[in-house]
């Protein structure tokens, strides 16, 4: 075995959970089972939008080995969930709003049962003309997905506003103007949703799941179903992956409400790939139309910005999505001028939330293909306009903030602008083959970390000394796989001085961990570890007081906490932590701390349409650059080179952070050439893996990673988050290179052969035509 | 039926349905949760097993086809605690983040090494080609597969 370490800061520690995954012992949610298992499984409405007129459950129920068949009756609260707006019920009573809605959840022996109970059950639907996008959505006599809605059709308009738009933007000296679409993403995690549960003889159900928001399930669940929060107990272990598809209720409510009808024996269910396809949550399709204007010299001036976001059935996250969209639908850019519109519909569509890059991997699109656009026409260098418009600290940001925190965009562009591979383009691109082209292109983008203002994004850590001398961390905030598990073992490692084999981490379990909010918006290092270094220390001070006692020591300064044992410099005298625990009461050899994110002060007169998530303090930014080749025969495109620039505060974690780099380009690149939910009238056409094609090994190329580090003070070490900035660079910065390549314009992603090809055709005609 | 077949260099002998897919007999019968599922249609390879040297998808296969069979989960690869060499090179290089796909990976790589012991990078990314992973973007699993090639060369050769 490898020698102990104390894991420290700045290291690239090996992640805490890698040998657990490696062998094969880390459990899943998924890897529960238990004796005398029920399966349980969902009846979904397979139509798009339609009245329910009756649910027809008998032929399943008489199937031997079918324990229960629950519809919209059986559920005891209000039936509905959701995060902000409690619009989704968790089996559809009077109508469903799009395929995926559940109608009846089945009980059963076994799976094989279940499927065949499942598809025993009839629905009498009276079909309603749908909605399936966001032309649909604004007609004014559009039929309502939600008729009690009083926004008809429109979850949410809102508007962020600063300076004067209307008068300066007609003024400038170069206007441009265009239209970008962006189709639905999947999450594509490889776990699909899942998880187990059963009621307890006291009555408290018990639900081990795969979550990013274990504490927020509970009042999921608790709301609509009518339970006492405190009566539900959430056990959230590693995820199979998230990507913020976990992020709220899947299996929960179904689950809890399976588990009520059967009679203490444990339930399972786990949604088959199809149904992830079907009933899980999407990265938002968009509608995005911009009107940037500029002096002459490339010095932004005023920008008009018209975002639609097609939520789908349910609100979910979908106006909070839009509004960090808006928040960074000017980029990384100072723009005294802006004028940002947003609308969020509600579609038959499936619904679509939180994912990686959270309404900004479609703005970032827009604006960085503007920016292009804007150096052709102006004949400036990319790099060099994009420098010269860089948000600085100080600077009012788009939504009209003042940046008061580490701003390292400038500082992005100038790593990449002296590498090699930026400073030698124009010979790598002489040297394409026949019938190739080769391009070259940059992106500059950012993301917001935290919460925002008006939800308090807090943490609270507990750090205890185990029985034995060992340091154990209650970890509150899921690891979905980003690795904020490790963080927090450096940061106990580094304030405690222990070994690796003498740190134990919890993982979330709403009986044993404290809240500690969601694992989203690139948060769970930056809140929960400030949390825990709180606690790290409160737990140093008092081991090092409490072995003052045993040691004789007059005074604290003499004593130094070492790998397991605290000792006192002067007399060589030593006690074992195991010894020193032995000696305290449990209450004693515990340290919780909270922590809550500082946010804006000043807030903006503007967007008072958000309930929740606006503005934010804190960005990470990052420059990319994708070097591409595009088949002139096929219009296929093949990404040669990839370099990220990125500033996310200071790094903790060497490996995890190139980690999180690696992850979203390669995510960003599916956005960009492949991945798209294709829908006809809210019907998925390509729910699985053969045709909705994620990138492969063969589809990623060699990426370099450049950390720009700054320091965050208000961070944890100085850190920031990173865990979704880099989903924003691959689709802008692949559009430009292919722009860059063959003279195009993309304008709708993903860029796929067909479209590519049939842009290249189309400008090759014109030319032909004797246009320019 | 019953059917024997060598599992992790142990003989086993079980009771099962002759259709019910391997991937559950694993799972859900032996207990062995370290080979995953990601599709259940043979896409994402996951589930991917060893059956003698050859990596293959026991969500695709069924009790029957185990008859008489020499099968390695992720559960075998490990000796008296120690780890496999490619193991230690996942963990080692950062290949492992959710780490869902990473039995499945395992299992390929070493079906690819064991006949391809001195691969270069284009060859390993062929290999495990029909295994996705949604977090590393592949790099860091080229990374080890590379890593535990050399080792495991060095090795032979000493």
């Amino acid at each position: 075995m490898p020698r102990p370490y104390i894991p420290e800061i700045g290291n690239a520690t090996p992640r805490a959970d890698a040998a657990a995954k490696v062998t094969g012992a880390e459990k899943y949610a998924a890897d529960y089972y238990g004796e005398n298992l029920l399966w349980a499984g969902v009846k979904r409405a397979g139509i798009p939008h339609g009245l329910i007129r009756a649910v027809h459950t008998e032929k399943a129920k008489n199937l031997p080995g079918v324990v229960a068949v629950l519809t919209a009756r059986d559920v005891p609260g209000t039936n509905r969930q959701g995060i902000v707006h409690k619009d989704q019920p968790v089996l559809a009573d009077s109508k469903v709003r799009h395929c995926g809605d559940a109608v009846a959840l089945v009980l059963a022996e076994d799976k094989d049962t279940l499927r065949n109970a499942v598809s025993l059950i009839e629905i009498d639907f009276e079909p309603l003309p749908g909605i399936f996008g966001i032309d649909d959505a604004l007609q004014p006599d559009a039929p309502a997905v939600h008729e009690e809605h009083k926004g008809g059709n429109v979850l949410l308009q809102a508007t962020i506003a600063a300076g004067n738009v209307k008068e300066t933007l007609p003024e400038c000296a170069v206007v441009l103007e265009e239209n970008f679409t962006v189709p639905f993403q999947a999450h594509a995690f490889i776990e699909t949703e899942n998880g187990i549960a059963w009621q307890e003889p006291s009555g408290n159900i018990v639900m081990v799941v795969s979550t990013q928001a274990p504490f927020r399930d509970r009042f999921e669940i608790g709301h609509a179903l009518g339970i006492p929060i405190n009566n539900i107990r959430i056990i959230g272990p590693y995820l199979g992956g998230g990507f913020g598809g976990k992020d709220g209720a899947t299996v929960q409510c179904l689950l809890a409400l399976a588990a009520m009808h059967a009679g203490g024996r444990r339930v399972k269910m786990w949604w088959n790939r199809e149904e992830n396809f079907v009933a899980g949550y999407k990265r938002h399709a968009a509608r995005l139309h911009y009107r940037l204007g500029a002096k002459t010299d490339g010095t932004l001036e005023a920008l008009h910005c018209r975002l639609y976001y097609d939520t789908g059935a349910y609100a979910h996250l979908g106006g909070e999505v839009m509004a960090l969209g808006m928040e960074h639908a000017g980029g990384p850019y100072r723009i005294p001028h802006t004028l940002i519109e947003g609308w969020c519909l509600y579609t038959n569509n499936p619904v679509a939330g939180a994912m990686r890059g959270f309404g900004v991997a479609q703005v970032s699109f827009a604006f960085e293909r503007m920016m292009d656009l804007l150096a052709a026409k102006l004949n400036i260098d990319p790099i060099e306009l994009r420098i010269k418009n860089a948000l600085q600290r100080g600077d009012k940001n788009c939504a009209g903030v003042v940046l008061t925190q580490s701003t390292g965009i400038a500082a992005c562009l100038e790593e990449i602008k002296k590498h090699p591979l930026w400073q030698d383009r124009a010979a790598w691109k002489s040297q394409a083959q026949s019938f190739k082209k080769r391009g070259v292109g940059l992106a500059a983008v950012f993301n917001a970390m935290g919460y925002g203002r008006g939800l308090p994004d807090s943490a609270i850590a507990k750090v205890e000394l185990t029985e034995n001398g060992h340091i154990r961390v209650y970890n509150g905030v899921s690891d979905m796989g980003q690795g904020n598990a490790t963080a927090f073992f450096q940061i106990a490692g580094q304030i405690l001085c222990q070994e690796n084999t003498a740190i134990e981490l919890v993982q979330p379990d709403t009986a044993r961990t404290f809240p500690s909010g969601s694992a989203s918006a690139s948060r769970t290092t930056y809140t929960y570890g400030n949390a825990l270094i709180k606690a790290c220390e409160d737990l140093r001070q008092k081991l090092i007081g409490r072995a003052a006692l045993v040691l004789f020591a007059d005074t604290t300064q003499d004593l130094e906490l070492l790998p397991g044992r605290i000792k006192h410099l002067i007399s060589g005298r030593e006690i074992p932590l195991k010894q020193l625990a032995a000696m305290m009461s449990e209450q004693d050899r515990i340290s919780i701390s909270q922590f809550i994110m500082p946010v804006v002060r000043g807030v903006p007169d503007t967007g008072k349409e958000f309930v929740i998530g606006f503005p934010h303090l804190l960005f990470s930014h990052a420059a990319h650059l994708a070097c591409v080749e595009v088949d002139e025969l096929t219009g296929a495109v093949e990404i040669r080179k990839y370099l990220a620039a990125t500033e996310a505060g200071r790094v903790l974690n060497p490996q995890s952070f190139e980690q999180q780099i690696h992850g979203s380009i390669a995510q960003g690149i599916g956005y960009a050439l492949c991945e798209q939910v294709l829908l006809t009238e809210g019907n998925i056409l390509n729910p699985d893996f053969a045709t909705y094609i994620i990138p492969t090994s063969c589809d990623i190329p060699e990426m370099i990673s450049l950390p720009v580090e700054a320091y965050e003070p208000s961070g944890p070490y100085g850190m920031k988050g990173v865990g979704e900035v880099g989903t924003n660079g691959p689709l802008p910065a692949i559009a430009n290179a292919v722009a860059d390549a063959c003279g195009i314009n993309p304008t709708r992603s993903p860029l796929t052969a067909e479209y590519l090809l049939h842009s290249i055709k189309q400008k090759e005609s014109t030319a032909g035509k004797g246009h320019s | 039926m019953k059917i024997t077949f060598v599992l992790n260099g142990i003989k086993k002998e079980i009771d099962a349905a002759p259709d019910r897919r391997v991937v559950d007999i694993l799972r859900e019968d032996l207990g062995l949760t370290g080979t995953k599922e990601g599709c259940g249609a043979g896409e994402c390879g996951a589930c991917t097993i060893l059956v003698g040297d050859e990596p293959r998808l026991s969500c695709l296969m069924l009790a029957a086809q185990l008859e008489g069979l020499n099968i390695t989960t992720v559960e075998g690869l490990s000796k008296d605690g120690e780890l496999h060499t490619l193991q230690q090179a996942f963990a080692g290089s950062g290949a492992v983040q959710c780490g869902f796909c990473t039995p499945g990976m395992l299992m390929t790589a070493l079906a690819f090494l064991k006949k391809n012991p001195h691969p270069d990078r284009a060859a390993i990314r062929e290999a495990l080609s029909g295994n996705l992973c949604r977090c590393t973007g592949y790099q860091k699993i080229i990374d080890a597969v590379e890593t535990a090639a050399r080792t495991l060369s060095g090795k032979e050769n000493s």
